[in-house]
Parts: structure tokens; sequence; C-alpha cells
């Protein structure tokens, strides 16, 4: 067993050990035309609207691993406390463990001061870590919630920047997302007015983006309900058989009918017993 | 007091002894201790051939504020709090910290370090420290009795 110097108590976190070795491969497998293998992405479009009573949360569900989908139904939006709701694009992997890490984080927090959460602090725990490692956490993030202050959303970018605005969009649909958005927009919009303009949006970046598919989410947040509609809405239906392409028997003639026989000897026989306790 | 009886008649609690006035001086982690300690059989695939200059400078950008970002989180508070409340203040929370940090197992064996927790406010947060590569649950040790040497300054 490989013994550890005395020089270093081991500490927790992230090991950097593999980098040096990492690099070495990436160069050799240059060198003959190869790639080290992808990382999942969600390749997505995420948005956020804040109506008059709260905040609605939309995402479509395709979870892409290069040029192939990795998954048909991915959630991407996460649950971070009761009132507050987090969708995220970026790598896959990063946006999962960073929600969770922040919920948690904020399940310590709640039970230490005694009060619900305020988005304002799920963000800034958010950009605190990101920045901490300088964007190589993928994670680009559209919270949104109803606290004792009102209903907020905020977008977070992998590098730790925030924004906080009536109506955001992320991932690599957002361009189309953000253009149904800036058309349709009004503030203190009806709930279902609200959800529709989501809908919109996200089915905008669905059909737009290769990187974006199959069914929208839909998270509805007000200060005294919590909808989490998934699917609201299946943007991309595969399509359906309309006949069945099987023979019946008999549909070809049969003419001539030639039986040989295989003459087959048991020579040997032994019986293994299988263990199954 | 009950917790100075504890450490005083319990085996497993050591005090930590400081390596001379050279390691009082030390405020960060020394830039050339980077690569995987304890093993000079390097040659292949693992790291890549050994080089100088690989031990020198990190694998990755994020690795040295890795290593020192307790360190420079408590400077920046420290400093912080010197500006608000005087020097008063960070004076008797590094002594109750430096007071903590002494009460250790055996340098081969994992502490809780529970008391150095709560002070820095670490026992209602979690990082990715807590989840990836817990150091209780490593696969590797120190080898003891060099440990205990080093530690001693008998080495």
């Amino acid at each position: 067993m490989a013994a550890v110097s005395a020089l270093r108590a081991p500490s927790g976190g992230f090991s950097f050990d593999n980098c040096a070795r990492n690099s070495l491969l990436e160069a050799e497998l240059g060198q003959k035309g190869q790639r080290l293998p992808a990382a999942r992405k969600t390749g997505t479009t995420i948005a956020g609207v804040v109506f008059k009573d709260g905040v609605v949360l939309g995402a479509d569900t395709r979870a892409t691993e290069g040029m192939v989908v990795a998954d048909k139904n991915c959630s991407k939006i996460h649950y971070i406390s009761s009132n507050i709701y987090c969708c995220g694009a970026g790598t896959a992997a990063d946006t999962e463990m960073t929600t969770q890490l922040i919920a948690s984080n904020l399940e310590l927090h709640a039970l230490s001061t005694g009060r619900l959460p305020r988005v304002v602090t799920a963000n800034q725990m958010l950009k605190q870590m990101l920045f901490r490692y300088q964007g190589y956490i993928g994670a680009a993030l559209v919270l949104g919630g109803v606290d004792v202050t009102g209903p907020h959303l905020y977008s977070i970018y992998p590098h730790g920047s925030t924004d906080k605005l009536p109506y955001v969009t992320m991932g690599s649909g957002s361009l189309a997302a953000m253009a149904v958005f800036e058309d349709k927009y009004k503030p203190d919009m009806e709930e279902e007015e609200a959800k529709q303009l989501v809908r919109d949006a996200i089915a905008a970046g669905i059909y737009n983006d290769l990187g974006s598919g199959s069914n929208i989410d839909i998270c509805v947040i007000s200060k005294n309900k919590l909808d989490f509609i998934r699917p609201y809405d299946v943007a991309n239906r595969k399509g359906e058989r309309y006949g069945r392409y099987k023979c019946e028997r008999g549909t070809t003639a049969v003419l001539t009918e030639n039986v040989a026989h295989l003459e087959i000897e048991v020579v040997d026989e032994t019986v293994q017993t299988m263990d199954t306790s | 007091m009950k917790e100075a009886w504890f450490c005083y008649n319990n085996p497993y609690f050591v005090f930590q002894e400081s390596r001379g006035a050279a390691s009082l001086l030390k405020d960060s982690i020394p830039i050339t201790d980077f690569s995987l300690p304890g093993s000079f059989e390097g040659h292949g695939l693992r790291r890549g051939f050994p080089c100088v200059k690989n031990e020198l400078v990190p694998s990755h950008p994020l690795e040295l504020s890795e290593k020192n970002f307790q360190l420079n989180q408590d400077k920046t508070n420290f400093a912080m709090l010197r500006n608000i409340q005087g020097l008063h203040a960070p004076l008797k929370l590094q002594m109750e910290l430096r007071a903590v940090k002494q009460a250790q197992r055996l340098p081969f064996l994992h502490s809780s370090n529970m008391a150095l927790d709560t002070l820095r406010g670490n026992d209602e947060c979690i990082g990715f420290e807590d989840i990836l590569n817990d150091p209780s649950q490593s696969e590797v040790m120190g080898e003891p009795h060099m440990m205990m040497e080093y530690k001693l300054g008998l080495l």
C-alpha cells in the first residue's frame, strides 16, 4: 500500500493529482487524432419570469453528450428549498451537485436562523461558490423563488456574476427564448398568461436549437402554493406508426415442403447444482 | 477543567509541538509541495515522466488557490475584524483557534477537529471538502513511525 509522506495532512475537496496525467493523455490522443470523451452537457433552454404573485420557471428536458442525446426526459428544475427552485444549464453533473450543495447549505442556514430562507441568500451562496472555482464549475443557473420580501428572479453565470431581472433565459437556446420574452413580456401578468409566455419561450428554444428538445417543464412558485408541472407540454412528439408491417401466415403460398431429421445421440449428461442462496 | 483532564489522561490526545520558530513564520502552504507525495516511482502513465518543472508549477490553475483557500479566508476575515472592532477581536479569536488546533490525535490518525469547525463556523456549512475525498475515508495512510518521528523532530 502506498504510504503518504509525513509532510502534508490529507484534506478533503477536489484533488488535482490527475491533471498532469490528463493533459499528457490529451496531448497524446490529439497526436493520433482522437479526443477524450466529452462530459454530458444539458445544452438547454431555461427561462424564468416574474408575474404578479410570484415566479414561473421553465425548462426543456434534453441532455446531450457531444452529438448524441443522452437523456430524453431529464429534470432540469432543481429543488433548493420549499419556496425556491433553480433551473440549471451547462454541465449536468455540475448543476446537479451545485444545486444540491446549496440546498443543503440553505437548509442548515434556515435551521440556524429559524426563518424561511430568502432567494438572495441562495444567490449569494451560489455566486461565492462559483467565483471560488473561477468558472471551472460549468453551471449556468436561473434561480427563482418567493420569500417574505416578495418574488425574485436571478440569473447566475458560471464565473460567478449574477443579474436580478424580471425575465431571464440561459442555455444554448437562450437567444430564441429571449426573443419571445422581449416581444411578449408585460409587467404584472396573471398566472396563466405567465405560464403561456414561458411555454412559448421554451418552445422557441426547442424548435430552433439542436441542444434543446423533448418536453417543457414548468414550475410556478407563489406565496401560497407551488406547482411543479412535469411535463407541461410535450413539444416534440415521437412519430406514431400508422400501420402494421407484419405479414399474416399464409400470405405467401407454400409450393413444396421437405423435412430432414437430425440424428442426435445423448453421449453424456451432467447435473450442476446452482447456488441460489 | 474537565476538558483538560481528558486531554492529559487520554493516551490518544497529543499536543502539537511546533517544529521550531520557522513554522510560526509560515502563513501559507509552501509552493513546492505539489505533486502526489511519497512516490519516487513515478514513471509511465500515472503522472508522466518525473520532471522538476512539473513539480514546481501547479498542474491546474485552481490548485494553488484551493490549497490556500481556508488560510486566505481567515486572513481576510481577521483583517476586516481588526478594522471594524480593533486589534483585540482577531487576537482573541486567533488565540482560541490556536488553543483548539493543539488538541489533535496522533499524526497518522484523522482528528475530527470539531472545536475548530465550530469556531470557524464550518459546522453549519457543507462544501466539496465534506463530500469529495473525505480524509477519514482515505484508502492510504501515513507510515506511523516516520510521521511520529517527523513530528517530534527526530527525523
